[in-house]
């Protein structure tokens, strides 16, 4: 017996919260206990007085999933709103990673000329290595990642996808 | 300033002003200061279960009977965990529940003290909603905002931790106003859509096979909401069938009741299912109990669904008309605007003589035999024998609550409590007596098999406490029967660890608790039997020896679609392939 294949599409949902104990993790199990993915998760308290939270979660699965990881998320008691932005239509996503690389020579200066080409900056230097804190949608960060292994990557730390739909209007 | 209130007496009053009069519970060292606190009052009376699971099924069966929400409170650590599978339980079937767990003081929490466990986080996902209270002054909110949570929308268990020190801490304690319960976040849309009203009402007015799939959300929305199912299935013409958790919803002795559907529902339901041209689900989820093959499920067919949990809809089965409401209210609006459109009544004969050919295939006959009683018979002769005092009936899980959900039955709703998500052993006794002590005057039966009762049998000491004269109808056959019928139809008949050994005295067993207990061998013996169980008034234990090997049937193996149904056992067994091992 085999399990078989399905299609599977890339979504971005923004999940307004109340910010209390426990909420991030009923999020979290929730796609545990039911199987679903995350590919990035970031949470943030986002008014005044710190009382809802903004949590940015990207996921992929079949249509019928995605459909189903909204309606699950919106069932949870604390969740005020959950908005497909992928669904929605245009929207924009960014990431910052912080990039650490090590080298000298002609690695550091190539290094150097990358990190331009990607307008990321160099946030510390030592003689032998730099951080580099570069900001963008996924793959822009995924490619200069890529670029960096060649050169001497030694350490990344990703932010996660913050997304947010075009427009005057808000969520 | 009013006066302050320990964390203890705040939980006492606002229970009370939330109507609660029973609360099914064992003590421990972290809930003392409650129990100190019930102590001195007369308001609340407290059920001493005899393990804190029987108390979460109790509160259960107290709820799905009386349709007020049950209320368990246990200690920390084991107290919690013992309750888990109930809550659990009360999930999958929208159990209106709340459950107060003691927890360790505050400042102890993570640091493994004595009987601390996560409460919180192991019962996260088996309920609707959990808090930790780490604040007296919030305690009284909390718990309304729980009931509130509870009761509303789909019904389920929610819990709240209540660590020792805030039991003894002290707060004042206001009863919120009318209005105030509740958050911004917890939306409940109880109101369908008029559009979509009217577009169903459209789509069953055209359809020439309609039929109505209801169940435990028409429970669930109130003893209105089985009236008006009634009222829109006379005027629709529409036959109705039901899953295991909505019996009792739409009488059994109307000409239009088609039986129970799925696994082991009629012939007639599965076939009408399969043939329908339209499907109209009232309060049911599609449950792969019901649906058998998913792309084999009723495969000519518009599908209205009615919910209101948005996230059951679409869930499972893919439907053209999804409406987001109470179920009762929906049908409400539906019989409104039916009457006011002035349709004809529909008769639908071509589609009820098409139904009357499946029914001719008698799908629930069993063999006769007058040597062993066929558990079927006996269920029957019970019916028989008490359907008149309209009892309330609750099941263990196996062949027999199956063959209680074929041959009682039901022409009301609250009346049939059994375990229909988890399918928890163990759930019949327990629930049987919260039934009884939220209806103390109704005649309340467990229908059991000899394993199941075995999970629950220290609540019989409960029954007997507070002379509850609940009665437990024990179908003997000396196996787990269901498990047995299972590897005989996949296993070719390999009956691994599936026998029931070494199995008390039921009758002594039930004299040393205090009950009678009542013996039937044989088929003669067995109307005196339940005449002597009903004629008792305290509780009785019946050990009803039926036929060791009996199946259940009709039956859908599981993966299969509705049209696949076997009638009796000689049309299989064997071994099945490795998907259909697979399958649940
Ligand atoms: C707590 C729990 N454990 C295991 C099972 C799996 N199971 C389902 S039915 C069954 C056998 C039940 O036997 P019995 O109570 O004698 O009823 P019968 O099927 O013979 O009527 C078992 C073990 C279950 N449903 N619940």
């Amino acid at each position: 017996m085999h399990i078989k294949p399905e299609t599977i599409e890339r979504h971005t949902l923004s999940v307004t919260v109340d910010n209390e104990a426990g909420v991030l993790a009923r999020i979290a199990g929730l796609f545990t206990a039911r199987g679903y993915n995350i590919e990035s998760l970031t949470v943030a308290d986002v008014t005044e007085d710190e009382t809802i939270s903004r949590i940015t979660i990207v996921t992929s699965g079949t249509p019928e999933v995605i459909d189903q990881v909204v309606a699950q998320l919106d069932r949870l008691v604390p969740v005020h709103r959950v908005t497909d932005l992928t669904e929605l239509g245009p929207h924009v996503e960014r990431e910052l990673a912080l990039v650490k690389v090590a080298g000298t020579g002609e690695h550091r200066i190539e290094a150097l000329r990358l990190a331009e080409v990607y307008r990321a900056h160099v946030i510390d230097a030592t003689t032998s290595s730099f951080i580099f804190e570069v900001t963008g949608g996924s793959e822009k960060i995924d490619k200069f990642l890529e670029l960096m292994r060649e050169i001497g990557l030694v350490e990344v730390a990703r932010t996660g996808v913050a997304a947010m739909a075009r427009g005057k209007e808000a969520l | 300033m009013a006066t302050e209130k320990s964390g203890a007496e705040i939980l006492i009053e606002a229970l009370c002003d939330l109507g609660v009069d029973v609360v099914f519970g064992y003590p421990g060292g972290a809930v003392l200061p409650i129990y100190d606190a019930l102590f001195k009052q007369k308001r609340i009376r407290h059920i001493l279960v005899r393990q804190e699971g029987g108390a979460a099924h109790a509160a259960e069966g107290y709820a799905r009977s009386t349709g007020k929400p049950g209320v368990v409170l246990v200690t920390s650590g084991p107290g919690a965990t013992n309750a888990v599978t109930g809550i659990a339980d009360a999930l999958m079937d929208s159990i209106p529940m709340v459950i107060i767990t003691g927890q360790v003081p505050t400042q102890l929490i993570g640091t493994d003290a004595f009987q601390e466990a996560d409460t919180i986080g192991i019962t996260r996902h088996c309920t609707k909603h959990n808090y930790l209270v780490k604040d007296p002054a919030k305690l009284g909110d909390v718990i309304h905002e729980a009931f509130h949570i509870a009761t509303t929308g789909r019904p389920g268990p929610v819990l709240i931790d209540l660590p020792k020190n805030v039991q003894i801490a002290t707060a004042t304690y206001k009863k919120p106003g009318v209005g105030t319960v509740g958050r911004k976040a917890y939306r409940v849309q109880v109101k369908p859509e008029q559009a979509q009203i009217e577009e169903a009402i459209a789509m069953i007015a055209a359809a020439k096979r309609p039929i109505l799939y209801t169940g435990g959300g028409v429970i669930n929305a109130g003893p209105g909401a089985s009236q008006i199912l009634r009222e829109l299935a006379r005027i629709t013409g529409a036959p109705v069938t039901s899953t295991l958790m909505g019996l009792g919803a739409f009488p059994a002795s109307s000409p239009q009741w088609l039986g129970m559907l799925g696994m082991h529902g009629t012939y007639e339901a599965n076939w009408a299912m399969n043939q329908a041209d339209l499907v109209v689900a009232l309060g049911a989820r599609f449950d792969d109990r019901v649906t058998g093959r998913l792309d084999a499920f009723a495969p000519n067919s518009k599908k209205i669904h009615v919910d209101i949990d948005r996230s059951s809809i679409n869930k499972v089965v893919r439907v053209d008309l999804g409406i987001v409401a109470d179920v009762g209210r929906a049908m409400e609006d539906m019989v409104k605007l039916w009457k006011a459109r002035a349709y004809p009544p529909a008769t639908h004969t071509a589609w009820y003589e098409q139904i009357d050919g499946w029914r001719a295939k008698k799908s629930l006959a069993f063999p006769d035999s007058t040597r062993e009683i066929m558990p079927q018979l006996a269920i029957r002769r019970l019916w028989e024998a008490t359907n008149a005092r309209k009892p309330i009936i609750s099941t263990e899980v196996g062949q027999h609550q199956m063959w209680a959900a074929q041959h009682f039955d039901f022409e009301q709703p609250n009346k049939w409590l059994t375990s229909g998500g988890l399918g928890t052993m163990g759930y019949g006794l327990p629930a049987a007596i919260g039934a009884q002590v939220g209806n103390p005057n109704a005649l309340v039966i467990d229908i059991a098999g000899e394993a199941s009762i075995l999970m629950n049998i220290q609540e019989m000491a409960t029954a007997t406490q507070y002379r509850l004269p609940v009665k437990v109808f024990i179908l003997n056959n000396e196996y787990m029967g269901m498990v047995r019928q299972w590897q005989e139809l996949t296993y070719s008949s390999r009956y691994s660890e599936s026998y029931s050994d070494s199995l008390p005295d039921f009758v002594k067993l039930a004299e040393s608790f205090g009950w009678k207990g009542i013996r039937i061998d044989t088929v003669s013996e067995l109307d005196d039997g339940i005449a002597d169980m009903l004629a008792h008034d305290g509780p009785v234990m019946v050990d009803c020896r039926v036929a060791k090997l009996a199946n259940c049937f009709p039956m859908i193996p599981s993966g299969a679609s509705h049209t696949d149904m076997i009638l009796q056992s000689d049309q299989v067994s064997g071994e099945m392939d490795d998907e259909a091992k697979a399958l649940v």
